[in-house]
């Protein structure tokens, strides 16, 4: 169990002379191990809720303690039963108790400030009553609302309001039938010439652009190299398309490294045929950890073994890069070297769906090929022009510098609130510029606690636990935004300060030492006149 | 104690030392002297063994390291993809300008729809459109979340729980895409170990969620009660000679209301029968049929008359009927509960647009409110049933109240490239004379039962009677003109 403990040693800052001038500017990443006395802490708080659980499961089993979960029909209590009892053991005991800091229900636009519909229980989170107040401007830490298009008024909804007047909502037809629609070819060509490659391809949900288009890819006899924090969906697309899947240590280039190797040299298990094909399954910020991906590293590998690279830019694209074009353009490098580059328009276009871009025979056999284009319905037009305009404006394509400053704003964000949290002395996770914030809690209590105390204080986070985290690793996830001003986040930061003194979550022993002027001045990025 | 080996009086005098040194130990630990010195020897023993180096076995493959670095110069993978030919059926899609309605321009030509699943003519009602447009004023376009985290809106609440009113049943739970809807639901209670038995026209949705639940699959032919009867019996042998495994192997049978690949229903109270003898789950795909069958819409149950309790889990989803974007679940909270935290497509992925809710939303009112054209849509295609009978070379399939039913060839030419290839110049010529009809695509590699090629024709309430008229009398001739 004490496995569990990351890198021993001090924190690992990885510097860019250590790969002969692959990197362009320092990459710094950081993910500090877990101070002793926490771990054993929060097994130890593990243990007492797994008691607990097991004596309430007792009761309840024993009709002693009211069962609050719906069971099953009086005619079907033959039936085998739908749920295992043990399958469900962590979100009856554990989940249940911190429940409320899931799914709040919100009505308004989900930007810098937000309303939350307040909600009240009375049986302990087993269920909900609202109380018909809304809890209004609340800072939203939570939304993956990167260059701040979400947005009800501006630009981008004027042109999706003329768009749904003409076109409808609906498009009731797939792509290969009779949905393709001009507006899609339109955003095509756009989505192509953002990413800086010959074609592209939209989809209507970017969790099914993974899970439909890996299939289509690889199939038996090929090998995927899957990092070990992928997304769900990626894990999907790699276990429905019938390849074989070999994990590397998350962002692990030796790892890797030894896994290409083995696999070109001794080629299948048992038949030693060797591989048809070996994708590498990356993404370019991964949002649990907050960490980019090595990918100068990673291409030098894949053109070394020739393999393919499959680059999931969910997160980075428009939050990372001086022109906001992902990954590629963060680490200055030509997009022709991925040759599937994917990614979502629901984190910083403000829309929803995904798109594949890469060489025009890729694009071609995906248009023929994809599961998506031949069974599913194609992307709302409202939808598409909304990415369509916001894609212009971070391209600057519409005659504003809205998008640069958007761009330039979400990294003064990022550096300053990452420098002021690990001043405060929180453990933080990730690279410097990733505009995701793990901040680490570690027991099961303060998950729940800091959820809670935050909204207090007028302020939402997301809280993360297991699953979705190792079990000792859970932490609060804050995501960055353009919308966020200087004011918004100095009031979040002293929030978090206070909450973090009252629930004693400032475990780093490497504090920074504060800077004595602040690096976020006004002033740095004026245009100078010449 | 002497030593056995016939050792030189030097090494005696050395050894009396030694044997004074281990009597005087051999006194203190009272242990006689030639136990001490057999212990010792085996320490000595284990010492060198410890420290000696291991036995490597030899490795079948011992490739030294130039020979490995010549494996990987060797090595050629395949291209990432198989070229594509240029006139590849499904390379160059149908560009349509402007709104899928019902007056639809295709390729430049105008026409009238008969291809979009705009069953209740939604698509451009501007009810529908001005609460569309009301929701994108109020939230903006996109959600930035999914439902855990700061992505659940009021709208979501709201449809749930209209939805929820509407069928009937105690609850609802929706999707942000048709596809992912059936294919996250399936894996959510169908795990490796249990049973499910689909039929074999099951669309390719309900196949993904198969594949991804990992489950044991048994495919009984279309429709055919009998034969799944049959399959349900065996299974009952093999459970008898098993009852612990039987105790915990979970049974699913999984059938749609209305089959997209071939028009046909399902016969709904047959399969509620076997259900309660054999005690296996029935989940129900109503894609086709929720907002057709019925008589307020709500699909095969009510069209048979069959209480929504006695099934487990309906899934539909909302881009027919209600010309929206996402699917749904409806059932009773005891099932439908437990895919807010197992469902892949609910959980990690961002929910649904609210202003596609809000027209989800504004479409049930207006179902709501006339419930009198269900039954104008099934007249219309009994109407275009009758009138597509009789035409030489193409049959029918479907039923004749079903809103998308197939033209297959009668006869195939042979091959299945060249059906299509014929079967698309029909539908290019009845596209020239601005009937919008197109051919049933299908994965041909993918799918498990590949149905054969076929021209979908969809019927919507906003068709006149001459339009059906004319359509089938334009298919007609051009059937005529080429198969002949």
């Amino acid at each position: 169990m004490l496995n569990q403990l990351r890198h021993p040693g001090s924190p690992e800052v990885h510097h860019v002379t250590q790969n002969g001038g692959l990197y362009k500017k320092p990459f710094n990443e950081a993910f500090e191990e877990t101070p002793m006395l926490v771990a054993v802490l929060t097994y130890v708080g593990y243990g007492v809720l797994t008691l607990f659980g097991y004596l309430r499961d007792f009761l309840r089993h024993w009709r002693i303690e009211k069962c609050h979960h719906a069971t099953e029909r009086k005619e079907q209590q033959d039936f085998v039963s739908l749920y295992q009892d043990f399958e469900n053991f962590y979100t009856r005991n554990l989940y249940m108790r911190i429940r409320d800091n899931w799914n709040r229900p919100i009505c308004s636009v989900p930007g810098a400030r937000v309303d939350i519909m307040e909600r009240q229980s009375h049986d302990y989170n087993w269920s909900f009553k609202y109380t018909g107040n809304i809890i209004k401007g609340v800072i939203n830490m939570g939304s993956y609302n990167y260059l701040g298009f979400a947005r009800n008024t501006g630009s981008c909804q004027e042109a999706a309001a003329k768009v749904l007047e003409e076109y409808g909502v609906g498009v009731c037809s797939t792509r290969q039938e009779i949905g393709n629609l001009d507006k899609h070819e339109e955003l095509e060509k756009l989505v192509a010439s953002f990413l800086g490659v010959e074609a592209a391809m939209a989809y209507g949900m970017g969790f099914a652009t993974n899970s439909m288009n890996i299939p289509a890819l690889v199939g038996k006899g090929c090998l995927i190299l899957s990092d070990e924090l992928n997304h769900a969906s990626l894990v999907l697309g790699a276990r429905l398309s019938g390849a074989t899947i070999r994990i590397f240590k998350h962002n692990n280039m030796q790892s890797l490294e030894k896994l290409l190797k083995d696999a070109i040299v001794y080629g299948q298990p048992r038949t030693r045929r060797p591989w048809k094909k070996i994708l590498i399954l990356v993404e370019g910020i991964y949002s649990m950890e907050g960490s980019i991906v090595r990918l100068p590293e990673v291409i030098a590998l894949k053109k070394k073994y020739k393999a393919y690279l499959y680059l999931d830019e969910a997160h980075s694209i428009g939050a990372l890069g001086p022109t906001g074009r992902g990954v590629v353009d963060y680490f200055g490098l030509d997009p022709e070297d991925v040759d599937v580059m994917m990614g979502t328009f629901t984190k910083s276009f403000g829309a929803s769906g995904g798109y594949i871009g890469g060489k025009k025979e890729l694009i071609d056999y995906l248009r023929t090929h994809s599961h998506s284009a031949v069974y599913a319905t194609s992307l709302s037009p409202p939808v598409v022009e909304q990415i369509v305009t916001s894609m212009k404006c971070i391209m600057g394509q519409d005659g504003t510098t809205l998008g640069k400053e958007c761009i330039q704003q979400l990294a003064e964000n990022t550096r300053y609130f990452r420098r002021r949290l690990k001043e405060m002395g929180f453990i933080i996770y990730g690279n410097e510029d990733s505009p995701v914030v793990p901040l680490m809690l570690y027991m099961p209590a303060k998950i729940g606690a800091f959820g809670r105390e935050m909204l207090k204080r007028n302020i939402g986070v997301v809280v993360v636990g297991f699953p979705a985290t190792p079990i000792i690793e859970s932490r609060a996830r804050f995501c960055l935004s353009a919308a966020h001003t200087k004011e918004i986040l100095d009031t979040a930061l002293k929030e978090i300060d206070e909450v973090g003194d009252l629930l004693q979550l400032k475990y780093s022993r490497h504090r920074l030492v504060p800077l004595l002027d602040r690096p976020f001045d006004e002033t740095t990025y004026e245009e100078t006149e010449d | 104690m002497y030593l056995p080996c016939p050792v030189v009086q030097n090494i005696k005098v050395s050894c009396t030392s030694w044997k004074c040194a281990l009597e005087d130990v051999a006194w203190i630990i009272s242990a006689p002297a030639y136990h001490l010195i057999l212990e010792g020897i085996l320490i000595l023993w284990i010492i060198r063994l410890l420290f000696s180096k291991t036995y490597k076995l030899q490795e079948r493959s011992d490739l030294t390291v130039k020979e490995k670095e010549e494996l990987i110069e060797e090595w050629q993978p395949e291209p990432l993809v198989p070229p594509v030919s240029g006139d590849h059926p499904a390379l160059n899609y149908n560009v349509v300008s402007g709104p899928p309605s019902h007056n639809i321009v295709v390729n430049g030509k105008k026409c009238v729809n008969f291809a979009s699943f705009n069953f209740l003519g939604l698509l451009d009602d501007p009810r529908v459109k001005a609460a569309a447009l009301v929701s994108l004023r109020k939230y903006g376009v996109g959600t930035c979340g999914p439902r855990g985290f700061y992505g659940t809106f009021d709208v979501h609440l709201d449809l749930e729980d209209r939805l929820a009113k509407f069928m009937q049943t105690e609850e609802a739970i929706i999707y942000s895409y048709g596809f992912a809807t059936i294919a996250s639901a399936i894996p959510a209670y169908s795990k490796r170990g249990d049973i499910v038995f689909v039929d074999r026209a099951a669309c390719f949705a309900i196949q993904k969620g198969l594949q991804a639940s990992r489950s044991d699959i048994q495919l009984f032919k279309h429709n055919d009660m009998a034969d799944l009867e049959r399959l349900l019996k065996e299974q009952e042998i093999e459970d008898q000679k098993n009852p612990r495994k039987a105790r915990v192997t979970r049974r699913f049978i999984v059938v749609e209301g209305l089959y997209m690949n071939t028009g046909t229903i399902c016969p709904l109270p047959e399969l509620v029968k076997l259900k309660y003898k054999y005690k296996a789950r029935i989940f129900l795909e109503e894609s086709l049929s929720f907002g057709v069958l019925g008589e307020h819409g709500r699909g095969v149950t009510e069209h048979f008359g069959i209480s929504i309790d006695d099934i487990d889990l309906i899934s539909a989803n909302m881009e027919n009927s209600l010309a929206s974007i996402g699917g749904f679940c409806c059932g009773r909270s005891f099932v439908i509960d437990h895919q807010r935290l197992s469902g892949q497509g609910y959980c990690f992925s961002a929910s649904l647009p609210p202003l596609l809710a809000a027209a989800a939303i504004e479409a049930l009112n207006i179902m709501e409110e006339n419930p009198g054209i269900f039954s104008v849509l099934r007249e219309k295609c009994k109407r275009i049933h009758k009138a597509l009978q009789g035409i030489s070379g193409l049959k029918v399939v479907g039923e004749s109240f079903s809103p998308a039913f197939h033209l297959q060839l009668q006869e195939s030419t042979g091959s299945r490239e060249d059906d299509v290839k014929l079967l698309q110049e029909i539908v290019n010529h009845c596209m020239d004379r601005s009937i919008a009809l197109t051919q049933a695509r299908y994965l041909e590699k993918e799918e498990k039962c590949l149905p054969p090629p076929s021209i979908r024709v969809v019927v919507t309430v906003e068709q006149t009677d001459e339009e059906l008229e004319r359509a089938a009398r334009t298919i007609k001739e051009v059937a005529q003109a080429v198969l002949l």
